[in-house]
């Protein structure tokens, strides 16, 4: 995209070592990645390559061991409302409605009241979800889920998305549809989106750079850029000689297992 | 979820709807009754076997159902035997739910917000931990004396001792709900924007509200059974003063007619709880319906 885009995301020398008993695991060794506001990008590695942590400390859920973050410059100390996370368990409140969940950020800001459901009502429109503004997440197939996850930290003004495989538990329709729909979303919002999936393909058709993890300790194998024209055609050639060469980077630190799953 | 033609005009959506709803209805009716059939039949035989049994051995000890029904009729009505016990039924019904509920009550107001800290706050946790578990073991009938030193004969010792027993159901649940809770859940509301008192009030308590009523409906059923323990404490109204009373003038219809009178009240207030906790956690799905 645009190259001259500032850098909204800077992960500097970010190490991570947790401690299991006596023993101490080395999850992430020194990751430093720079990204622009604006970017699309996907981290794929196989499990335990430290993904999931590195997301987590970007997320402000956890501490690295060394080395820091920043967002715009400012070096992050917790949670913030700046940076949204979407699991892939969703972690909606169960006992609010779809509205009342995608209006629990604006809610914290002590916004009026008619702020909040205006804002609320917006998001909501667009996931697509107003005829389900009432239902209780227990009421709502596990894709509505996720586009209640997304509006809820979009709704709160989230700059920056961190998408922890939400879309691994979905089925494979609902999976694609949900790709389309936030590619919708990252056009119309301008957000910057770090998503982590193990899927080969999900990451090239989304991104615009992806970054191929190792695990052992965890660290940035690859960092590629993928220039393909969107929309994108999962079928075309080009998209094809390009999965394939990211699953070959991938392979070539994996399993052979674990490099069939796409 | 309703699957409701809402293009339709209003006469036609009424015909379909209708049509197959009476139906199931009128199935949904007949399995009610024969639940509630079931359900009487069983004591309608315990009253048949209580009959022949007093009858078969000529007890005097022991009141015969008969004897029981006049028992309830005067204690309600007044009319028969014309003592103390005549027509007082609401006066003992009354002074034994301000015991149950004061006490209840207490329980609920300490105990939900303490065990919501204490889940939620490891020191709290690590402070208070073992003096509860140390604590909770010892029956509530052992607190008698020292409640009657600390309170008086009266009623405050009753409520107090309905507040021990209703306390560490209501608290355990609480600890438990919060302990239970996705942590995912937190950071959600972490990251969100949300933190300290708005915390408690948006996310822990909330989330943990299904424990929770578990716990107030655990505490309600001990709240009822400590009743007759709470009103040995030498009061002189309430159902456990009155199955008391019976007991030290051997009128022993007097002690079944106070035991049926608990039961019904424990029975229909339980019900109550229920319909509450059903309509407060009707996001759950395990609660609706």
């Amino acid at each position: 995209m645009d190259k001259v885009a500032p850098t909204i995301l800077a992960v500097r020398g970010v190490t991570k070592r947790f401690a299991i008993g006596d023993d101490e695991i080395e999850a992430l060794a020194r990751i430093d990645i720079a990204m622009a506001a604006g970017e699309f990008v996907c981290m794929i590695g196989a499990s335990g390559c430290g993904k999931s942590t590195l997301l987590r400390i970007v997320a402000g859920f956890e501490e690295p061991t060394s080395g820091g973050v920043a967002v715009q410059g400012k070096p992050i100390t917790g949670p913030g409302s700046d940076r949204g996370m979407v699991f892939q368990d969703y972690a909606l409140f169960p006992w609010m409605s779809v509205h009342q969940n995608i209006g629990f950020g604006p809610r914290q800001r002590q916004l009026p009241r008619r702020e909040v459901q205006a804002i609320a009502d917006e998001f909501v429109r667009l996931v697509g979800l107003e005829r389900f503004a009432d239902r209780y997440p227990s009421q709502l197939s596990g894709g509505m889920k996720q586009r209640v996850a997304i509006a809820r930290v979009l709704a709160n003004n989230a700059t920056i998305l961190l998408m922890d495989e939400p879309f691994g538990a979905l089925d494979a329709l609902t999976r694609e549809q949900l790709q389309r729909e936030l590619l919708q979303i990252w056009a119309r919002t301008g957000v910057t989106i770090i998503f982590v999936t193990h899927s080969v393909e999900e990451a090239v058709l989304l991104a615009d750079r992806v970054l191929v993890m190792s695990a052992g300790p965890g660290r940035i194998e690859n960092d590629i850029r993928i220039d393909l024209p969107r929309p994108r055609d999962v079928s075309s050639p080009e998209f094809n000689a390009v999965r394939r060469d990211v699953a070959r980077r991938l392979t070539s630190h994996l399993a052979p297992v674990q490099a069939a799953s796409h | 979820m309703s699957e409701q033609v809402t293009t339709l005009p209003e006469g036609a959506k009424s015909i379909a709807t209708e049509a197959p709803a009476l139906p199931r209805r009128r199935r949904q009716l007949q399995e009610r009754l024969t639940a509630a059939m079931l359900g009487t039949s069983f004591p309608v035989l315990l009253v048949v076997l209580w009959h022949v049994g007093v009858k078969y051995t000529g007890t005097r000890l022991i009141p015969s159902p008969y004897d029981v029904a006049v028992m309830m009729y005067d204690f309600t009505f007044g009319g028969i035997y014309d003592d103390a016990f005549s027509a007082s039924i609401l006066t003992h019904i009354w002074k034994s739910m301000t015991r149950v509920y004061g006490g209840f009550l207490m329980a609920a107001l300490i105990g939900i917000p303490l065990g919501l800290m204490i889940g939620r706050i490891k020191l709290l946790r690590q402070l208070l931990d073992p003096t509860i578990n140390v604590l909770r073991p010892i029956p509530v009938t052992a607190w008698l004396p020292l409640s009657m030193i600390f309170f008086g004969l009266g009623p405050n010792a009753a409520i107090f001792l309905v507040f021990l027993g209703a306390f560490y159901p209501i608290l355990l649940n609480t600890i438990f709900g919060v302990r239970s809770v996705d942590v995912r859940l937190f950071e959600a509301a972490a990251m969100l924007g949300c933190s300290g008192s708005a915390m408690f009030r948006q996310v822990v308590f909330p989330a943990s509200l299904p424990s929770i009523f578990n716990g107030l409906r655990v505490a309600h059923g001990f709240a009822w059974i400590l009743i007759v323990v709470g009103e040995m404490t030498g009061v002189p109204t309430g159902l456990g003063s009155v199955i008391m009373d019976g007991r030290t003038l051997s009128r022993t219809d007097l002690v079944v007619t106070g035991m049926i009178v608990i039961g019904a009240m424990g029975f229909i207030t339980d019900r109550l709880i229920v319909q509450i906790s059903n309509r407060v956690l009707s996001w759950s799905p395990q609660h609706s319906g």
